[in-house]
């Protein structure tokens, strides 16, 4: 499997969307899984999954010693790896900028030079299925696309590919060429795709032209939060809290939630409205709060992470999700499972599973609005929710999704016997 | 020789327009006028009219002998006088065949039997009065909102002085016993139950057009013979139907109308006769008495009324609107009182469903809403705006303990000045017969009369003076 991101160092909704489904198909047991991705920080979560870091796989002979690697990189990997890696070096990179053990360096974010990366992935991705014996390869999202082509090329195993979510929905329709490439790519060569929902299924199907048959949609689930995130403790305030939670950024449609709270705000002065997350968009959304008048109850907390989310969830009386295209959208079953009454826009992939959520258009800002002022005003429809929501979610899990993927699989593998 | 009592239910309720919470206060009108006027004018010309001229060709075909009757609701006739008044004049044609009875219900076909009693006496009142004006006919049947009934509202009933009730043949009462013959009410013994026999009514409702059902098709001969086969002793079949059964779910082209102008000739020949409950009650006398402990009604798969109060959203509501009952009936705005009654309506929380499964679809189908949570946004909208208005008539700092004592001692004072007046006409008559000699006492007894009527008036001045005192202190804070 390749992968971009792994929990707890993530920077959107892929590293917790590949985790749990690693560890839900862990649990349907039969399966070793090596995920590789392309820096690990070995505070990743082992045991369901043999974690490869590219940035710690040789792509040049390096003379090093046991105890040197064990030294280096012990931490992360176990160096039998690294010597095991080191014997399938198929050619000489040593033209490029490595370091000391023959690796390249990732950064394993979304730096400038992306492309860049995405090709060393590759280049490393040849060594990991030269080693590494598999049955299937299982790429997620397009940045590891070439990486899951070349392990087909090599290896001659069928391709899985998962769209968490399509040049289209990041760009509002508008994509940039080079991505679009790569993800035409990815799919064009992959023996099946799986998406995350219907919506964006039916995207690939009709804005890349590809085959109904070789897409099938697994919808994306939750893993369980622990005690502690469930039991933290909720700051009180006076003031209801109405939260926007994620990247801010065209695709989440932060503008209409600002709208939304000037409505809100107009009628009734004891809310107030975060929006937390960071991203592209967020100056733009200080001006238009400003601009709106209701900067003295709009309140910014830039990038949240780790336990910062869930305290956020937990100070909140409602969630909204305003995307504009969500190709699935986990942050509202997670606000869910924290109890936490959520809006999602009909333009959501979770809209496809989710019944007790409210529902609206994301350009529809009186709905939404409305909804917000409901569920402050109304304690019954904030326990309906709340509770009905809880139950929904603890039906919605990563194990039956993982069951669906393997199927796939098999499938896959069965078809081309 | 068995009786056939056809029940012809109508009913539309006025469907909220989109009321987004910055309208409360601004915004004083609720009703979605566009949607209202297409769907009764669509549903009268696919069914209510087609239907209803047939039952008229029926009555006339059969010499009078084909009887049946309506439960319509006073919602469902004030839209039919916007909208379709042709169909007003229709059924007062029918109703002057004297082969309809029309049965009394709720006006707004509310749950006002569940949570207020005397709204809900009102409001059959109000209906009652409406029937007589437009049709002439006086209901002595009582058929309520989807048939709701229970051994409490069996005595509210019968305190109106209705002696037949049409309720539901719920299988969880009766147990083994067949809906096919007349009972009694175990909390009202003076007071005739009539319950619909669901299996005949579904095999026209659903099964008519069912083309995998092993009995398909249906014939009006094959029909009557089911019923002309029922146990001897067994001498009463109720059919409820909804109206627009007739037309709208089963289409003209299935030959529905053809099946029912079919029905009186079989009738005759196999010794069924369509009638009235009216008739068939004056002929039969109770076989037992039926206690109903939790309310029963015709709707959904548990016949009870969760599909009206089965979650906190719909108890919600439900509460909030029934609060204010007390303070509107106090109301003199003709407005405010007629979107109380429309705001009544038991669809507004039928939508507010959040029943999953094969329930959940009906509730759905007949929803104008997305979802169970999108009608209770709208819905308590509305009613935060309507109770603002009831507030402005009546403001809630006087606790509704105050106005209790206050309604009381208004209701008492009736009841006194009445007995009061009894008593001033007995005496009046002891003194004509006592062959008026002065007339002294005479005058004294006017005085008395009169004061009577100065202090009526006087307990309603009370009752506003004290709002006026509290909110003239809140100002002055």
């Amino acid at each position: 499997m390749f992968g971009w991101e792994f929990p707890p160092h993530i920077l959107g909704g892929l590293g917790t969307a590949s985790y749990g489904l690693t560890k839900g198909m862990h649990a349907n047991g039969n399966l070793d899984i090596t995920f590789v991705i392309p820096k690990p920080w070995g505070d990743e979560e082992k045991g369901f999954a043999n974690i490869i870091g590219a940035c710690n796989t040789p792509v040049a002979w390096r003379d090093v010693s046991w105890d040197y690697v064990n030294q280096r990189i012990g931490k992360v990997m176990d160096p039998q790896t690294y010597f095991d890696l080191r014997d399938h070096i198929y050619a000489d990179f040593n033209y490029m900028r490595l370091n000391d053990l023959g690796c390249i360096e990732f950064s394993g974010r979304y730096p400038d030079n992306l492309v860049e990366e995405i090709n060393n992935y590759s280049i490393v991705a040849g060594v990991i299925a030269r080693t590494v014996p598999c049955d299937i390869i299982h790429a997620h999202d397009w940045l590891t696309y070439p990486a899951g082509i070349h392990a087909k090329n090599v290896t001659g195993k069928p391709l899985v590919i998962h769209v968490h979510a399509s040049e289209f929905d990041r760009s509002r329709g508008k994509p940039n060429p080079t991505v679009f490439a790569i993800e035409k790519d990815g799919m064009n060569n992959a023996d099946h795709i799986i998406t995350v929902s219907n919506l964006t299924r039916k995207t690939v199907i009709e804005n890349y032209g590809i085959d109904p048959a070789k897409v099938t949609t697994v919808h994306n689930a939750v893993i369980p939060l622990d005690e502690e995130t469930l039991n933290l403790k909720r700051t009180e305030t006076k003031d209801k809290v109405i939260t926007f939670l994620g990247r801010i950024t065209m695709q989440k449609g932060p503008e209409y939630f600002v709208e939304a709270a000037a409505k809100v705000l107009k009628k009734d002065k004891n809310v107030r409205f975060v929006m937390a997350g960071g991203g592209d968009m967020e100056k733009d959304m200080i001006r238009l709060a400003a601009k709106r008048n209701i900067a003295d109850r709009f309140h910014f907390t830039g990038f949240l992470r780790g336990k910062e989310v869930y305290q956020m969830f937990r100070d909140s009386d409602v969630y909204v999700m305003p995307s504009v295209s969500e190709p699935f959208g986990i942050s509202p079953l997670e606000a869910m499972e924290m109890g936490v009454p959520s809006i999602i826009s009909k333009q959501s992939g979770c809209a496809e599973i989710l019944d007790n959520v409210i529902k609206t258009d994301y350009w529809d800002v009186d709905a939404m609005a409305d909804a917000m002022h409901s569920i402050i005003s109304n304690k019954a429809l904030y326990n309906t929710l709340r509770d009905r929501g809880i139950e929904e979610i603890h039906g919605i899990t990563w194990e039956k999704a993982g069951k669906k993927v393997i199927d796939i699989y098999n499938k896959v593998i069965e078809s081309r016997q | 020789m068995k009786s056939v009592c056809f029940y012809f239910k109508i009913h539309q309720p006025f469907r909220l327009k989109r009321y987004r919470f910055f309208d409360i206060g601004n915004d004083h009108y609720y009703f979605d006028d566009f949607a209202n006027d297409e769907i009764i004018t669509r549903v009268a010309q696919q069914s209510y009219i087609p239907m209803t001229e047939t039952l008229i060709q029926m009555v006339e075909n059969s010499n009078r002998e084909f009887k049946c009757s309506l439960s319509i609701s006073g919602t469902a006739i004030e839209q039919l006088q916007l909208y379709v008044p042709e169909y007003i004049d229709l059924l007062k044609k029918l109703a002057d065949t004297g082969c309809l009875e029309i049965l009394a219900g709720t006006y707004s076909h509310s749950l006002s039997s569940l949570e207020d009693p005397e709204e809900f006496m009102r409001e059959v009142k109000q209906h009652s009065d409406l029937i007589k004006r437009l049709f002439g006919l006086t209901p002595k049947v009582f058929a309520n909102t989807e048939l709701i009934y229970d051994d409490e509202i069996a005595t509210l009933i019968a305190a109106m002085g209705y002696k037949v009730i049409l309720t539901e043949g719920a299988k969880h009462i009766l147990g083994w016993k067949s809906p096919d013959y007349v009972y009694s009410a175990i909390s009202a013994p003076d007071v005739k139950l009539l319950l619909t026999n669901d299996k005949l009514a579904d095999d026209i409702a659903r099964n008519f057009n069912n083309t995998a059902w092993d009995e398909y098709p249906l014939t009006a001969d094959k029909y009557v013979d089911w019923i002309a086969s029922l146990p001897e002793n067994e001498q009463v079949v109720n059919l409820y139907l909804s109206m627009d059964t007739f037309g709208t779910f089963l289409p003209k082209d299935t030959g529905i109308f053809e099946f029912m102008k079919a029905l009186p000739y079989f009738g005759k020949e196999k010794g069924v006769a369509f009638t009235t409950p009216s008739e068939v009650t004056a002929k039969l006398k109770p076989v037992d008495a039926l206690s109903v402990a939790f309310p029963i009604s015709d709707i959904d798969e548990a016949r009870d009324v969760s599909a009206w109060k089965g979650n906190e959203l719909q108890n919600e509501a439900l509460g909030k609107l029934y609060g204010v009952a007390e303070r509107v009936s106090l109301c003199q705005d003709r407005r405010l009182k007629q979107d109380w009654e429309y705001l009544q309506s038991s669809d507004h929380f039928y939508y507010m469903s959040t029943k999953n499964m094969a329930d959940g679809a009906s509730h759905a189908a007949f929803s104008p809403y997305d979802s169970p949570f999108a009608a209770f946004t709208n819905y308590m909208n509305v009613l935060a705006d309507f109770l603002v208005r009831v507030e402005e008539q009546y403001p809630e700092n006087i606790d509704n303990e105050e106005l209790n004592s206050l309604l009381l001692t208004i209701r008492n004072q009736a009841s006194e000045i009445n007995e009061l007046n009894k008593e001033v006409k007995n005496l009046r008559n002891n003194i004509l017969n006592a062959d008026d000699s002065t007339n002294a006492p005479k005058e004294e007894l006017v005085e008395i009369a009169e004061k009577d009527d100065v202090e009526a008036p006087a307990p309603k001045k009370r009752g506003r003076k004290p709002a006026a005192k509290t909110t003239a202190k809140k100002s002055k804070k």
